[in-house]
């Protein structure tokens, strides 16, 4: 089943088109990886679906709906998780606070309607929510193998351990599909096998993983599909084998042969 | 002199009252408001008129004053929260004026012989220091209470979330635009509150004692006591008051002119942001899921 599909989505900063008439689809279940040069406009696709960012044209539907030009909040709420490039985390708060802000619309029983009442349930009866809260915030961390660290500020964790927090944040919101923005960028080979069995348990959770990743090895291990982007354009998509010796995307990395 | 300590003690807890208010807009959310003074002066003119003109009790017009702030908070909100930094602080800076000379045209002299409050039939005289410090400072500890619950709370977390990161927050599901205006809002009805102790107290309001030092000296109330800790900004409130009132309590009103407090105020704002930006007693440290909940901010300390 396709879970997310774009339609010939474009995005157009002044007269730079960062993302050119991309149809990429996302099937459910499977690790998606979307890979490409620096500059291809990979996270500026990221951020259309995800709602940062409006698209010039196109649309984005997710789960049979049209969420074209939704607030991020909405997005996100629908069921659609992200981390970012250069992590994003609350960095004056602990680790087990991030995660309990991921929870944040998990409280209540619809994340869109009686959010008032649920706003004042939230205040009168914190205590006991904080304490519910908190302990799904700490099995998520349990999850990453990071529930030593909960206490600690976000900004004094080690490097790998804030990308994990990041994940775990997330995640932590139960989304249908979670969007990795480079998540083993400037992390160390142990690391980078630590974060590919992450995200294997996170695929046998059943939540569909879209990344974007710079890491070959990574990404020919873990992705199912992969969708190769280059100047905007979508130019590959398919099994990591298939993308492996497909000729225009070795073209796209490595340049054409006469070029020499 | 123990006049004057009571008299320090009354305005240290008006603008303690007002300061948790500000430290809701600033310190739980992140956005530099410059317009406390503003929804002062409206609670104080909401009390005055609804005492003076309809005859009113007092305590009627407590709740009236923070929601009449609360809505001209709500309505100036909407449109310049989507500012960002400095350029909300101008907006901000500009509103508080707005409101000071929309007061002073409709009457420049103000309004004067405000009824007294009354509570049981006890008429809260203004000789009679010791009552007002009582009330107030219990009206102190009831938002104190109020808001450090607020903050620990799922909305106070939010809120926090705004503060460090909006991306991020929006990219968890939390409406940033909604939780600024509801800390806005929130913040301008505790302004309006403290309005009105302060014209239950003097019996009469004038525009000319809503001016922008206010808004300087709440928002410095905040930053020496440290943003986004309920306890610090009380504590920053009594040192400010101390610190305007210095020269008539050791009598040395000739030495030192009355402007030198607006200098002093100037410069904690700057020495604070260069040796200490979080406060003399900083960032509050909440640690969530310890043994036992605390209730109240004295057990808290033991717990962290």
């Amino acid at each position: 089943m396709r879970i997310l599909e774009t339609q010939n989505l474009t995005r157009e900063f002044g007269g730079v088109i960062a993302v050119n008439d991309v149809s990429f689809k996302v099937e459910e279940g499977l690790v998606t990886g979307l890979i490409g040069p620096n500059g291809a406009g990979k996270t500026t696709l990221f951020n259309q679906i995800t709602g940062m960012d409006k698209p010039t044209s196109g649309k984005v539907i997710f789960d049979g709906k049209d969420i074209t030009g939704l607030p991020a909040w909405k997005i996100s709420r629908l069921g659609i998780a992200r981390t970012f490039q250069n992590i994003r985390l609350y960095r004056e708060l602990t680790a087990v606070e991030n995660v309990m802000l991921g929870l944040h619309f998990k409280v209540g029983s619809d994340p869109f309607r009686h959010r008032f009442l649920q706003s004042l349930r939230s205040y009168v009866f914190a205590s006991g929510e904080n304490k519910e809260l908190y302990g799904k915030a700490m099995e998520w961390l349990g999850f990453f193998d990071i529930a030593d660290s909960a206490q600690e500020l976000a900004r004094n964790l080690p490097y790998g351990t804030q990308r994990e927090l990041e994940i775990a944040r997330a995640l932590s919101a139960e989304p249908k599909l979670l969007f990795l923005d480079e998540p083993a960028a400037g992390m160390n080979p142990a690391e980078t096998a630590h974060l590919m069995s992450v995200i294997d348990k996170i695929r046998s959770l059943g939540v569909t993983v879209v990344l974007i990743e710079h890491d070959m090895k990574l990404v020919m291990n873990i992705c199912d599909q992969i969708t190769v982007l280059n100047f905007g354009m979508k130019i590959a998509e398919g099994t990591p084998n298939a993308i492996k010796t497909n000729r225009d995307v070795i073209e796209a990395y490595l340049g054409r042969e006469e070029d020499f | 002199m123990l006049n004057f300590f009571q008299l320090i003690l009354i305005y240290a807890g008006v603008y303690a009252i007002m300061a948790i208010g500000q430290n809701c807009i600033t310190g739980y959310t992140g956005m530099l408001s410059l317009c406390h003074a503003g929804f002062f002066c409206i609670g104080s003119y909401a009390t005055a008129i609804m005492c003076k003109i309809f005859g009113l009790s007092f305590w009627l017009s407590l709740p009236a004053a923070a929601i009449v702030s609360g809505i001209i908070g709500f309505l100036i909100g909407v449109p310049t929260l989507r500012l960002k930094g400095d350029y909300l602080c101008i907006a901000t800076l500009g509103l508080g004026e707005i409101i000071r000379n929309v007061a002073t045209n409709l009457n420049p002299v103000g309004i004067s012989q405000i009824p007294r409050a009354e509570l049981f039939g006890y008429v809260f005289m203004s000789r009679n220091k010791w009552a007002f410090i009582i009330l107030i400072w219990a009206f102190v500890l009831i938002f104190y209470l109020l808001f450090q619950r607020l903050l620990h709370s799922r909305i106070g977390r939010a809120m926090t979330a705004v503060r460090e990161d909006e991306v991020a927050a929006a990219s968890n599901g939390i409406d940033v635009t909604k939780y600024k205006i509801v800390s806005f809002v929130l913040g301008a009805a505790v302004g309006g509150i403290a309005g009105c102790f302060q014209t239950a107290y003097t019996l009469t309001v004038s525009p000319a004692s809503y001016t922008f030092m206010v808004s300087v000296m709440v928002l410095c109330t905040v930053v020496l006591g440290g943003m986004g800790n309920g306890k610090a900004v009380i504590l920053g409130a009594v040192i400010i008051q101390f610190i305007s009132y210095f020269p008539q309590l050791t009598g040395l009103t000739n030495v030192i002119p009355a402007q030198a407090k607006q200098m002093i105020f100037g410069l904690i704002l700057v020495v604070m942001m260069v040796w200490r930006p979080q406060g003399i007693l900083g960032r509050d440290r909440f640690r969530y899921g310890s043994a036992r909940r605390p209730l109240f901010a004295k057990k808290k300390e033991a717990g962290v």
